[in-house]
């Protein structure tokens, strides 16, 4: 069939049978196919129960943004804090959110150094969840100064001298967060924008609409596929992910700085960053699961979200949540073996204190959850997974909860004891950041692709000129 | 689109497979033209050899950028909590490196992801919003699920004809050609 010198020279043989990988778009679909699919999910109207959705969570969004106005123009007494627990559902959000974002550069950053392919299926909804979930992370540490004029004017937050000439104090974690925050924030956009230009460019040359062409068109910067351009853009796509994984490593390394620095018992311990990161990747990858399950099936995407991608992030789900669990472990043995007789009390508090009940809502969702995983057929069952994927988002709640209020509702000194309790506004202003970030989801999903179109295509088989399937056309 | 009193701008080949548009690319570097591309729905892997293409050199722009922002962040903490204001807190030392570490850190990244995308957009020459490719209808499937080659009458090489013979005989393309306004 292939004349020497020609074809013979340029592709590989047929590799056996048992050394033929599966591939990651199931039943051989064609280029053409993949890019209707996914562009065809913002191309055509919403379905029914998008509406729905979107109104219920503008709702919640609009909840969220009251109640800060109200914050703002009454003060921070409308949350529950008090004098030991000034820290609270606040700070358990903001910690809370933004390691939901980690999962996000996980896939697209780190998996993308490691070469697995897989990442491309469900690198672009994850990135925008990570997006989605700073942006709701950075609300809560902004407004829980109460007064944000103050934190946002110069010499507290951002490096310009206050009134009396005194510059930010670079000493501080808090203000190290402030930089590992925004500089993650924007990172991830730009990665994210990165990956979305050839696809734009898709969308673009598919639109009909004026509207659309304009926008899309705008956004694609003129892309043509050049490899010329191709070249300089894996490369910077390449370096974007270089950078992007030191950085997710760094950030929540940092959050957990703003605890582990200060002496406050339970939280002056030096497992607390890797402990943090591990935390972070598992809370993140149980939110992509949560949603991506109903995507994949809402849109029909399961030949490109493959039953195997759920396989793979239950595994990450696994090791990420043994890692939280033996990090809970072993705080319990270096709290009895480091022989402060207030590190063990706050570690007894945890577990049998007044908050006990948050304590082992923790424990059965972190540690014992993750655990089914080690079945193949329970990280296949789709339904199984949401579910417990649901468990992992609250558990991760807790363990914020757990870490911030335990350790400071009772200090060194008892006469300054407390109970925390949270107030209406409180457990509002949360429920309303989903609404927040679920209105940013869904927005997502109405006018981009939601999964990467030419990175998709990229791994498939007749994308590779020297595969054996390098001139097939794949079904439509 | 009256290509008798339009200047040519090249001829564009279009081909079905990434195989197809492999060996016509490594044919087109061979036969040494200079001023072609191809272009594809994603980056095919190995073609910047086939190409003949140097490293990109984004890298530099990614290093200049880390560079600035790690010493931006250094200079910055040393200028603000020890030079224009000493700020004493915990009597520790008014600079360390160590203290401006963590923030300096986060400068690098920043600064370097954004060497890294300005760098990507001028070398790329993006945002460039008018290019003649966009006129021809069958362009637009290069987002989707065709190659295709042009090659630029400006290339030294570059004769309507003789070009034209060479896409379709030795690289079994369906050729057309496109214009400049």
């Amino acid at each position: 069939m292939a004349s020497p010198g020609k074809s013979a020279a340029v592709k590989a043989p047929e590799p056996p049978a048992e050394l033929v990988r599966e591939s990651l778009v199931l039943n051989n679909r064609s280029l053409g196919w993949i890019t209707n699919a996914i562009a065809g999910v913002c191309e055509k109207p919403m379905p029914m129960w998008w509406w729905p959705a979107f109104i219920v969570s503008v709702g919640g969004m609009l909840t969220m943004f009251s109640l800060i106005a109200y914050l703002v123009s009454t003060g921070v007494g409308v949350w529950g804090l008090n004098h030991p627990a000034a820290w609270a559902w606040d700070i358990t959000n903001f910690v809370f959110w933004i390691g939901i974002g980690h999962a996000g550069t996980l896939i697209s950053a780190v998996l993308f150094l490691l070469r697995q392919k897989w990442r491309t299926s469900v690198n672009r909804a994850a990135e925008a969840m990570t997006i989605f979930a700073v942006a709701c992370a950075g609300i809560f540490p902004v407004f829980h100064t109460g007064r944000v004029w103050f934190a946002l004017l110069p010499g507290y937050l951002f490096p310009a001298p206050n009134a009396n000439e005194i510059w930010p104090q670079f000493r501080s974690p808090l203000l190290w967060d402030v930089f590992a925050v925004s500089t993650y924030g924007t990172v991830s956009l730009l990665f994210w924008y990165v990956g979305l230009i050839p696809d734009l460019a898709t969308l673009r040359d598919r639109s009909k609409g004026v509207m659309r062409r304009f926008f899309y068109g705008l956004f694609s910067l003129g892309w043509t596929g050049s490899n010329r351009h191709w070249s300089n853009y894996e490369k910077a796509y390449l370096l974007l992910a270089g950078l992007s994984t030191p950085l997710v490593l760094s950030v929540h390394s940092i959050v957990s700085f703003d605890f582990a620095v200060s002496v406050i018992p339970g939280w002056h311990t030096t497992i607390f960053p890797p402990y943090f990161v591990a935390g972070a990747i598992f809370s993140g990858f149980g939110m992509v699961l949560t949603l991506l399950i109903p995507l994949r099936s809402l849109f029909k995407l399961e030949d490109i979200v493959t039953l195997r991608h759920v396989d793979l992030m239950c595994k990450v789900l696994l090791a990420t949540g043994s890692i939280v669990g033996y990090a809970y472990g072993m705080e319990f043995f270096i709290a009895w073996y480091g022989g402060s007789p207030y590190e063990l009390y706050a570690f007894k508090n945890r577990a049998f204190g007044p908050y006990w009940w948050s304590y082992w809502a923790m424990i059965s969702c972190n540690v014992i959850s993750p655990h089914f995983f080690w079945f193949k057929k329970l990280r296949t069952s789709v339904v199984f997974v949401w579910i417990v994927s649901i468990f992992v988002n609250i558990g991760m709640w807790f363990e914020r909860f757990v870490i911030i209020v335990t350790s400071l509702h009772r200090d060194y000194l008892p006469s300054s004891w407390g109970y925390f309790t949270p107030s209406w506004v409180d457990i509002m202003t949360f429920v309303g950041s989903f609404g927040l970030f679920m209105t940013l989801f869904l927005l997502f999903i109405r006018f981009l692709p939601v999964i990467a179109i030419s990175e998709v295509k990229g791994v498939t088989p007749q994308a590779d000129p020297h595969h054996p399937l390098g001139g097939a056309k794949g079904h439509h | 689109m009256n290509s008798n009193r339009s200047k040519p701008h090249g001829l564009l080949a279009e081909f079905h497979t990434a195989a197809d548009i492999f060996e016509a690319a490594m044919r087109c570097r061979d036969a040494g033209f200079t001023q072609w591309d191809v272009y594809t729905p994603f980056p095919i892997h190995g073609m910047d050899e086939a190409m003949g293409l140097r490293k990109s050199p984004v890298g530099w722009f990614t290093f200049c950028g880390g560079f600035t922002g790690f010493f931006t962040g250094m200079t910055m903490i040393w200028y603000m909590n020890k030079f224009d204001y000493p700020l004493v807190v915990g009597g520790k030392p008014l600079f360390t490196p160590l203290y401006a570490f963590p923030v300096s850190y986060e400068m690098t990244i920043l600064l370097s992801a954004f060497g890294t995308l300005f760098g990507m957009f001028f070398l790329n020459q993006l945002p460039k919003f008018y290019n003649p490719l966009f006129k021809n209808e069958r362009f637009k499937k290069s987002t989707d699920d065709r190659f295709f080659l042009c090659i630029e009458a400006t290339d030294p090489k570059f004769g309507m004809d003789a070009t034209r013979t060479f896409l379709t005989e030795k690289c079994h393309a369906a050729v057309v050609e496109l214009v400049e306004d």
